[in-house]
């Protein structure tokens, strides 16, 4: 057996990555089984890809250490480069060339030899149902074939573990929920590591057995998405109030039903085991203190939730903000 | 640590986008073409000084344009990297396991070939013009001089493309490397008539050397010995690709 098939998918251990005095990656520590399908969830410019490119051996770490397929990222770069499938967030793709093309040189680059490669990349091509576009030039594909192309590509050379940086960016409704099930099924059928980052919510928690969140470069919580989503404790009631927010929060202290309440944007969160009964009882409170109360959203707790409670922001409002303080470099610097 | 495969594959690939994209071959060829016809004719009655004896200005000038196509081409096809850096595919080159110096070795097998292609063509042209091809053995020489400066001048393109972040820098690049590169190699006139300063440049220039061993293998006439043009252009080839080599590694994109 050789040497890698025994280890983990993937050993993390302090892995941090600075950028000037910017630090993207911060001192991140995970663990991946062979055979997981594992998420990196967290808004943009959270340091997902950062964490990636130094895993596919793209980008060097500041300072600690990471092994995939048993081998270390820095030390050993080709036996990683020969073990892993990459799909980039970005299309990789040489546009003047065929699907069929990219694949075939692909395979070769790979030391597939001819017959095998042509097998290999006959199956490939049919798993994403691309055979009969596979002699058109990719600058004529859809965004959706070129991202299922990527997805065949990373797969001819039989890795043991996949990458995938946000595999369905920018794709339809429609696309996706077909790339999901690719996914799933080159895990569950192929046995392939899958480690994927998203920063969609309802994707971390269709696709993957276990979930990182991640935010400024940190994991804040790690787990399945059931086993993060039940630490909130039930459902959240999310009432929109006209009045004093803070007096409502002083008021749902003490209360035996009520897990936990957060304030933000001038809505109160509240967490309580079966929303539905606890909404009647939540309005009443507030119309006993002169609260007027103008919405009210129950719902049952997803992985936005989670990362709320982790870092008291929603994942939009995270990159939102990221966005801003961009922003505002880019005007200091015009001003400098 | 040199993978045969993978530089046949990246051989194979800028081959194949070669032929398929013949505007772009027939666009690469028309400058030196146009360079070639209107100053070949445009000269052709004048007194240009310290040509050598015997030698009409067209048969000066069509190793020169050979030279201009092989530079021209070379290093286009050497900072053609950044293309591939903005169209993300470098990225599949750089995950895959092979070693950095086969990627290097592979971009120049590919560029060389297609230059090579490039030089021949503009040769086969010239002689629609009168000019009269050497023996055999003048042209294998007249190729080895074609395939050393294509060499150098795709490794230099690399050094520039490792050190550029993306494609805005090339207009910089064509106006205030490639063309001085050109006009100070003796590919238009003999280097004689330019000031002494000026030489000084001329003599550091790799493509001075290719163009006078064009000349040498092509015409039987040039102005250092052929042997000397040959080293010179060897060790150009070795440091250059060193240097494209090492830039390449460094640069993580």
């Amino acid at each position: 057996m050789e040497r890698g098939e025994m280890d983990p998918a993937i050993t993390v251990e302090g892995l941090t990555r600075r950028f000037g005095s910017l630090t993207a990656v911060d001192a991140v520590s995970f663990t991946v089984d062979r055979g997981e399908l594992f998420a990196l969830l967290g808004p943009n410019g959270a340091g997902k890809t950062t964490i990636i490119n130094m895993l596919i051996t793209l980008l060097s770490p500041s300072s600690g250490t990471a092994r995939v397929a048993g081998f270390d990222v820095v030390r050993e770069k080709d036996a990683v480069r020969r073990h892993i499938g990459i799909v980039f967030q970005e299309p990789a793709l040489d546009k003047d060339l065929t699907g069929k093309e990219n694949l075939d040189f692909h395979g070769m680059m790979y030391g597939i030899p001819r017959a095998e490669r042509a097998r290999r990349i006959a199956g490939v091509l049919e798993l994403v149902e691309l055979t009969e576009k596979a002699d058109v030039l990719v600058q004529n594909y859809s965004g959706g074939m070129k991202r299922r192309l990527e997805i065949a590509r990373g797969l001819i050379h039989h890795p043991s573990v996949l990458f995938l940086d946000e595999p369905t960016l920018g794709l339809d409704a429609q696309t996706r929920r077909r790339i999901w099930e690719y996914i799933r099924r080159m895990n569950r059928e192929e046995g392939v590591t899958i480690i994927l980052t998203t920063h969609y919510m309802e994707e971390a928690d269709y696709l993957s057995g276990r979930v990182a969140i991640i935010d400024r470069g940190k994991i804040v919580a790690m787990g399945t998405p059931h086993g993060l989503k039940d630490i909130l404790g039930g459902d959240v009631v999310t009432l929109e109030l006209d009045g004093d927010a803070g007096a409502f929060l002083t008021l749902l202290v003490g209360i035996p039903w009520v897990k936990g309440a957060k304030e933000h944007d001038g809505e109160v969160s509240v967490t309580v085991e079966m929303g539905e009964r606890r909404v009647p009882d939540l309005v009443a409170l507030a119309l006993g203190q002169g609260i007027t109360v103008r919405s009210v959203l129950l719902r049952k707790p997803s992985l936005e939730d989670v990362f709320l409670h982790y870092t008291g922001r929603t994942i939009r409002e995270r990159e939102v903000t990221a966005n801003e303080s961009r922003k505002e470099l880019i005007t200091r610097r015009m001003l400098r | 640590m040199i993978d045969g495969i993978a530089i046949y594959v990246l051989w194979l690939r800028e081959m194949t986008r070669f032929l398929r994209a013949k505007s772009r071959v027939i666009g690469t060829l028309g400058m030196p073409l146009f360079f070639m016809v209107f100053l070949g004719f445009g000269f052709s009655r004048a007194q240009v000084p310290n040509l050598p004896p015997g030698v009409s200005y067209i048969e000066y000038l069509v190793p020169g344009i050979i030279g201009m196509t092989l530079l021209f081409s070379s290093t286009f096809s050497g900072i053609s990297v950044l293309w591939d850096r903005e169209f993300g595919f470098l990225k599949e080159i750089m995950v895959a396991p092979v070693s950095r110096v086969s990627i290097v070795l592979g971009r120049i097998a590919g560029g060389a070939t297609t230059a090579l292609l490039q030089g021949a063509a503009i040769l086969l042209l010239s002689v629609l013009l009168g000019f009269s091809l050497p023996g055999i053995a003048g042209l294998l020489g007249a190729i080895l001089f074609m395939l050393l400066v294509s060499v150098t001048f795709i490794s230099l393109g690399l050094v520039f493309a490792s050190n550029m972040k993306d494609i805005h820098g090339f207009n910089l690049i064509t106006n205030f490397v490639v063309f001085p590169l050109f006009l100070l190699s003796g590919a238009l006139f003999p280097l004689e008539n330019l000031p002494p300063a000026v030489q000084a440049f001329a003599y550091v220039n790799p493509l001075t050397y290719g163009v006078d061993g064009l000349r040498g293998t092509l015409l039987g006439v040039s102005a250092f010995p052929v042997p000397l043009d040959l080293a010179v252009l060897l060790l150009s080839s070795l440091v250059m690709i060193a240097l494209g080599s090492f830039f390449f590694e460094r640069c993580q994109c």
